[in-house]
C-alpha cells in the first residue's frame, strides 16, 4: 500500500518544492521486528503547523510509525527500517544524524504522564540543563514560557518548587508537555496523550493542542475517534501495518474513500 | 449485529413507516378531492395527528442516535438525511391535510371535464411513481432510482404550469363553476408542492448514499 497525500501538488515539479511545503515526509517506509513486518510501504507528507491524527486498531502500527520520527524504535531489538523519512528535507535515518539534536527538534508526549520525582521547575528545566544551558535567567524564562504555553503557569507559578508528583493527572500531563516545549522543538509527537485523563483534563489538553498548532507540527496517536475528529486537520488510518487512507479529517469522518476506513470509524470492526 | 446498526435499522424502519403513512394520506387526499368523499377527508384530518406524532418520534429518536452514538461517515449522513426526509414528509402530510380541508370547504364534486382538462390523473400517477421511487431508493440505497424522481418532478411542474391557462380560459365559458376552478388551482398547487417535497427527499437520499449535496444545483 502506497498512499501519498499530495494535495494541490500539480504545480510542484521538484523535490525541493515538495520539501518546502511539507515539514515531514516519509517514502516507502517498511519496519520489521525480526521477521515480523510492522509497517508496509508507507508514504506520507505532513504539512507544517498541522495536526495529524493516526488512528487504527491496536497493533496496526500507528505507534511504531510515530516513534520512527524521533528514532525511538532504534532501541528495540531486531528493529529494522527501510525507506526514507525526512524532516525539513533532512533524512533522519542517515548515519550522521545526531540523535540528541533530532530529539530536541522532535518532542514526544506519552500516554501516561511521566514527571520526574523532582520539583515542577526542575522537570521543565531538565531538558535545557541536559543541553548544557547554564544561564539561570535564560532557564527561568524558558521554564515560564513553556508553562504558559502548556496552560499550566497560572496554576503552578506560586509553587514551582513543589514536587511534580503532587499535581493532578491532567496537570502532570500538561507539565510533561511543558517539559517537551521547553527545548523548543518544531514537531510534537503525542502517543495517546489523554487516554489516562478525565474528560475535563482531556478537554484542556485538546484545547492546548489546538493552540500549539500555531507554532508546532503535531502528530497524535489516538484511539478516541471523536478526539481525532475534533482536533486534527488530517487523519491517517492504519490497518495491519498499512496506511489505508490519509486525507483531510473532514473527509475521513464524513465520506471516506475506503470501505475499511468507514467500517473502522463507524465501529463496525477493530 | 452491533448496537449502532440495530439503532440504524430501527430508525430506518420508522422512516419507512412515516413514508408509508404520508403516502397513504396523499392517496386518500386525491381520492377525497376528485370524488368529493368527505368521509375520506375526515379520515385524513384524523390521521394527521398520527403523522405529527411520528414526526416528533423520529426527530427525538434521531437526536438520541446522534447524542448517544456519535455517528460518523455513512451513519452521520444517514442521521442528517433522515431528519431532512422526515421534515419533508411531515410537510407532505400537511399538504394532504390541507387538500382534505379544501374538499370539505368546497362541498361539491368537481366536474369530470375539469379533472381531465387539468390532468389531475396524470399528476397523481406521476406522484405515485415518485413515491415508489423514493421508497425504493431509501430502502435499497439505490442512487439510480433516487435520480429518477427529478425528471418526474418536471412533469408535475409542467402540468401545474398549464393549469392556470386552462382555468383562465374555461372560467369565462362556465362562470357558474368559478369556485370549482379556483379550488382546483389551489389544490393542484398543493400536489405540485408534494412533488417538490419528494424531490427534496430524493436529494437527501442521494446525500446519504453518496455524500453529494444537490441542493441549489440546476443539473441533477
Amino acid at each position: 500500500m502506497n498512499v501519498i497525500m499530495t494535495e494541490n501538488t500539480e504545480n510542484l515539479n521538484t523535490e525541493d518544492k515538495i520539501a518546502e511545503k511539507y515539514k515531514l515526509q516519509t517514502k516507502d517506509v517498511n519496519v520489521f521486528y525480526g521477521d515480523f513486518q510492522a509497517i508496509k510501504e508507507v508514504s506520507m507528507n505532513i504539512k507544517p503547523n498541522s495536526i495529524t491524527a493516526f488512528i487504527g486498531p491496536s497493533g496496526c502500527g500507528k505507534s511504531t510509525f510515530l516513534r520512527l520520527f524521533n528514532r525511538m524504535n532504534d532501541y528495540i531489538e531486531d528493529f529494522k527500517m527501510e525507506g526514507k523519512i525526512k524532516i525539513d528535507d533532512t533524512n533522519i535515518y542517515k548515519n550522521k544524524i545526531q540523535l540528541e539534536q533530532l530529539r530536541k527538534q522532535v518532542g514526544m508526549v506519552f500516554q501516561k504522564p511521566n514527571p520526574f520525582p523532582k520539583s515542577i521547575f526542575e522537570n521543565v528545566a531538565y531538558g535545557l540543563k541536559i543541553q548544557g544551558i547554564k544561564d539561570k535567567k535564560l532557564i527561568a524564562a524558558r521554564v515560564e514560557k513553556a508553562l504558559v504555553q502548556a496552560d499550566l503557569w497560572n496554576e503552578v507559578k506560586d509553587n514551582l518548587n513543589k514536587s511534580a508528583l503532587t499535581l493532578s493527572g491532567g496537570q502532570q500531563q500538561r507539565l510533561c508537555i511543558a517539559r517537551t516545549l521547553a527545548v523548543e522543538p518544531s514537531i510534537l509527537l503525542m502517543d495517546e496523550p489523554t487516554s489516562a485523563l478525565d474528560p475535563i483534563s482531556t478537554a484542556k489538553i485538546e484545547e492546548l493542542i489546538h493552540q500549539l498548532k500555531k507554532e508546532y507540527t503535531i502528530i497524535i496517536v489516538t484511539h478516541n475517534m471523536q478526539q481525532a475528529a475534533r482536533i486534527s486537520d488530517y487523519t491517517a488510518f492504519f490497518y495491519m501495518g498499512e496506511l489505508i487512507e490519509f486525507d483531510k479529517t473532514k473527509k475521513i469522518f464524513t465520506n471516506p474513500d475506503k470501505k475499511r476506513t468507514e467500517n473502522y470509524i463507524t465501529g463496525r470492526f477493530g | 449485529m452491533i448496537n449502532i446498526e440495530e439503532q440504524r435499522v430501527a430508525l430506518n424502519k420508522t422512516g419507512e413507516e412515516m413514508l408509508n403513512l404520508v403516502h397513504k394520506q396523499v392517496q386518500l387526499a386525491y381520492e377525497a378531492f376528485t370524488s368529493f368523499d368527505t368521509d375520506l377527508a375526515e379520515e385524513i384530518i384524523l390521521k394527521e395527528k398520527r403523522v405529527n406524532a411520528l414526526d416528533v418520534r423520529i426527530e427525538k429518536d434521531t437526536d438520541h442516535f446522534i447524542a448517544l452514538y456519535s455517528p460518523v461517515a455513512t451513519d452521520l449522513r444517514f442521521a442528517l438525511a433522515l431528519l431532512k426526509i422526515n421534515y419533508n414528509l411531515e410537510r407532505i402530510g400537511d399538504q394532504a391535510f390541507d387538500i382534505a380541508n379544501h374538499t370539505i370547504y368546497l362541498n361539491q364534486k368537481l366536474v369530470s371535464e375539469l379533472v381531465e382538462r387539468m390532468q389531475f390523473n396524470l399528476m397523481f400517477e406521476t406522484l405515485e411513481s415518485m413515491f415508489t421511487d423514493v421508497a425504493n431508493a431509501f430502502t435499497n440505497e439505490n442512487l439510480k432510482v433516487a435520480r429518477k424522481v427529478f425528471k418526474k418532478d418536471k412533469i408535475i411542474n409542467d402540468i401545474n404550469a398549464k393549469a392556470f391557462d386552462i382555468v383562465a380560459e374555461d372560467a369565462f365559458k362556465n362562470p357558474e363553476l368559478i369556485r370549482q376552478y379556483l379550488m382546483a388551482l389551489v389544490v393542484m398547487k398543493k400536489f405540485e408542492k408534494i412533488g417538490d417535497l419528494l424531490k427534496n427527499i430524493s436529494e437527501s437520499i442521494i446525500y446519504f448514499i453518496d455524500a453529494e449535496i444537490l441542493k441549489h444545483k440546476k443539473k441533477k
